[in-house]
């Protein structure tokens, strides 16, 4: 389908619909529940099955050379995403990988470090460096001149 | 939507800067735009929601630009030597120096920040995957990025598919800013700005994909990729730089699941179907058609695409790679699965659904269809001014990032001449984008002109196929109609001619002059056809506008093609009628430049300059 909704789960919530990078995650209006509506347009990137609520969204692998049988499910909490991947064996593998070392909302914004003076948005440097080169100074080179 | 595009509601947003596409350029526009000015009204415009948009929607296995100057892995110096060589000797080497001295500054932010990098308990150091890759936990880097947009842009308008850029009423060469559709309620946006940054992706879907129906969506460049980058700027009257070195990927087959993590981490190896290494075998021959570039360490990206696609041609397929030789352990196991649950799922996917159990047997590589960036081992895009200190003054007018019209920048895939950005270069890319527009707004206080009437005009342009739909049809149900044209038809159209005739994968990536002046002639009557594209509800229209910036870029693509005659980048593309490498003619960039004004495209040689 590549990603189909399971009827008795789906809560149209609307939060798939909002996510999906493609815009083919819709609200079917006789039943109120969220639904593909171009197959042929979804890259299977699970952004609405991570987004979900409800775990209501599956994937189904492309019909032109997916074979029946399989399933690929992620949970997403705050630091780290489990993945369930059922072959077409029936065999079950597991994986869980970080997703981030800091709490979500921590980002220091940029314009909460001192104010940088006006003459230096004319220089090479971008915010916070040289520090976070990590090396004394910008790297630089003689100037060629024209045509040489 | 019943209603006539003259009634819409128009919302009309001031701003100091405009960002067009909150992907990794544009996150990283707003985020250093912010840094720089703080006082000024920072606005991103994006067709879906920047959590998850972008080629990054899923995530990435590793931030495929990083120097690591800090433990004197590389210099700058180096990267430009990797790159140049990658390229077969074309790049805007200033565009290229000034991303690697900056990206690893961007890198150790990204780490501050929370992305999870794999670190060496040891030493300390970051895990390399290869010379300039470094290997991250990064289901969340979109959704991370995202979070500093959000904190340092003024408004982050989403699902808005902008559609064109604006003129200054009094000179059309300079942008005013950019106008679009909210495809959620159908209201009008216009965006007036002092500077604008167009970071709107490369494209996927201008070649005909190898999956059909369905699987069409599984291509490796997002379908959401649709060139939009260009088309914009095309028509502005902008110069664009190297539209026909378009991309080619070697990838596992149908999932498209990347390969960098197994050739270089892993050190998996490939083999025809008779278990034999083809590379070192087919050296002789590369030799004779590119010379010495048959040697360079490490071989070019499309070279090593030309020696398996001549190996598949011979009948020696399909190309395995040998993962079964590598997965020796649960922990490379894990990592092996971890390279695509992160960045490309459906590889995961197609593993599971077709039974293939990577430890125990070899998977299938292939060569994907085209397509068309300038992030990846590719260089399409706008000619872009480059850094103050550095660049040749023939690639220096003014402020870094800016395209040939004023008060236009671009960022990631929409500047070219400097590839392998990857991420963290084209975020790197967006900051740098982002702070000299901040200069630029400085330098030039005063808000460019948009009329009534130029907001009218182009507002009946862009609704017009909604027009279209809301007409009583002279067919009955179904989707043929001999008078109006669905934005799915035209991009099978697009699609045809593209693959057919500009060398895709039915073509074996193969064209000449004739197949190339064919391709233009039907693509003319494509365009021709374009006042007849009908969309039938705000999804449809998304796509409609999606497909004329397909047309445009593809267009750009073909006249470039044409225009170079060399095959320069064999495993990308051969123009069957010259074949070999031609130093001599052909050491130097192809450019062009539409003139909106009388609808002509001029194209012409720009001179290569190497920084040193
Ligand atoms: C499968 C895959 C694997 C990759 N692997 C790696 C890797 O391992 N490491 C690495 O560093 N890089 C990797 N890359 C490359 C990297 O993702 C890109 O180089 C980078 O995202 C380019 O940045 P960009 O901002 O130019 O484009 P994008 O990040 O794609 O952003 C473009 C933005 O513009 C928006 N947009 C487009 N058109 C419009 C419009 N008309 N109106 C409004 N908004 C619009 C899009 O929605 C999107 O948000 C990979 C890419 C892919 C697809
Ligand atoms: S996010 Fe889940 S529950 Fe909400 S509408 Fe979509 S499928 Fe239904
Ligand atoms: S998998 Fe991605 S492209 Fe497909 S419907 Fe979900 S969010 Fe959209």
């Amino acid at each position: 389908m590549p990603t189909y909704v399971l009827t008795d789960k789906c809560k149209g919530c609307m939060e798939c619909v909002k996510i999906c990078p493609s815009d083919i995650m819709h609200i079917d209006a006789g039943q109120g529940r969220a639904y593909n509506i171009e197959p042929s347009m979804c890259w299977e990137c699970y952004a609405c099955v991570k987004a979900c609520p409800e775990a209501a969204i599956e994937v189904r692998g492309y019909a032109d050379f997916a074979p029946l049988g399989h399933l690929v499910m992620p949970t997403r909490t705050t630091d780290r995403i489990d993945w369930k991947i059922r072959m077409r064996s029936g065999e079950i593998k597991e994986f869980t990988f970080p997703i981030r070392t800091t709490p979500w909302g921590s980002i220091r914004a940029p314009q909460d470090s001192p104010e940088p003076a006006a003459e230096t948005v004319s220089s090479e440097l971008l915010a916070y460096e040289p520090d976070y080169l990590a090396v004394e100074a910008l790297p630089t080179l003689p100037k060629k001149a024209a045509g040489s | 939507m019943g209603e006539s595009p003259a009634s819409v509601p128009v919302h009309t947003v001031d701003s100091d800067i405009l960002i067009v596409g909150g992907g990794f350029a544009g996150c990283g526009a707003a985020f250093e735009a912010r840094y720089w000015g703080r006082d000024l009204k920072i606005v991103v415009a994006e067709k879906a929601a920047i959590e998850r948009s972008g080629a990054v929607a899923q995530g990435l296995s590793a931030i495929n630009c990083y120097m690591g100057m800090r433990w004197n892995e590389n210099q700058p110096e180096d990267f430009v030597r990797y790159v140049r060589n990658d390229l077969m000797g074309l790049s805007r080497e200033d565009l290229v120096y000034d991303i690697a001295r900056h990206v690893d500054s961007t890198v150790h932010m990204f780490e501050e920040w929370g992305l999870p990098i794999f670190t060496d308990p040891q030493t300390g150091r970051y895990v390399r995957e290869g010379r300039w890759q470094v290997m991250i936990h990064g289901e969340s880097y979109k959704p991370i990025i995202a979070e500093a947009t959000r904190k340092a842009a003024s408004e982050v308008y989403e699902r808005i598919m902008v559609t064109h850029l604006l003129p200054d009423a009094s000179d059309p060469k300079r942008v005013a800013g950019a106008v679009g559709v909210n495809v959620r309620d159908g209201s009008f946006y216009v965006f007036r700005a002092k500077a604008v940054i167009v970071c709107a992706a490369g494209a996927s879907h201008i070649y005909r994909p190898r999956s059909a129906g369905e699987g069409s969506g599984r291509t490796w460049y997002p379908p959401w990729a649709t060139g939009s980058a260009y088309a914009l700027l095309i028509q502005m009257g902008a110069e664009m730089t190297q539209m026909e070195n378009r991309l080619v990927v070697t990838r596992f087959k149908d999932g498209y699941g990347p390969v960098g993590a197994w050739f270089l981490l892993l050190k998996a190896v490939a083999s025809n179907s008779a278990g034999e290494s083809y590379e070192t075998s087919r050296l002789p021959e590369l030799r004779e058609r590119v010379g010495a570039y048959a040697d360079a360490k490490p071989m070019p990206t499309c070279l090593r695409n030309h020696l398996m696609l001549q190996e598949i041609l011979a009948g020696r397929g399909p190309i395995l790679l040998h993962t079964e030789r590598v997965l020796n352990t649960p922990e490379k196991e894990a990592i092996g699965w971890e390279d695509f649950l992160n960045m490309t799922i459906g590889q995961a996917v197609t593993w599971a659904s077709q039974g293939i159990e990577p430890k125990n047997e070899p998977s299938e590589l292939i060569l994907s269809e085209p397509y068309v960036m300038g992030s990846h081992a590719v260089c399409a895009g706008a000619w872009a001014s480059g850094p103050g200190d550095v660049a040749p003054s023939e690639y220096q007018w003014g402020y870094n990032r800016m395209t040939t019209i004023t008060g236009l920048f671009g960022a990631g895939d929409t500047i070219g001449g400097s590839a392998h950005k990857f991420s963290s270069g084209s975020y790197s890319e967006g900051r740098l984008a982002g702070k000299a527009a901040v200069a630029f707004v400085r330098d030039h206080p005063d808000r460019p002109t948009v009329t009534d009437a130029q907001v009218q005009s182009i507002r009946t342009t862009v609704y017009a196929p909604l027009e279209l739909g809301s007409q009583r049809s002279v067919v009955t149900a179904g989707t043929v109609n001999p008078q109006v044209l669905q934005p799915d038809h035209a991009l099978n159209r697009l699609e045809k001619i593209m693959d057919e005739y500009g060398g895709g994968v039915s073509a074996n990536y193969t064209t000449n002059r004739a197949l190339l002046e064919r391709g233009l002639h039907h693509l003319a009557a494509l365009k021709e056809d374009l006042p007849h594209l009908i969309a039938r509800d705000l999804h449809q229209l998304q796509r409609a506008w999606e497909l004329q910036h397909r047309v445009w870029t593809a267009e750009a693509v073909l006249r470039h093609t044409l225009f170079r005659e060399e095959t320069r980048w064999p495993g990308y593309y051969y123009r069957a009628d010259f074949p070999h490498v031609d130093d001599e003619r052909w050491k130097c960039f192809v450019n062009s430049v539409y003139d909106p004004a009388t609808g002509n495209w001029r194209l012409f040689t720009r001179p290569y300059q190497p920084l040193f």
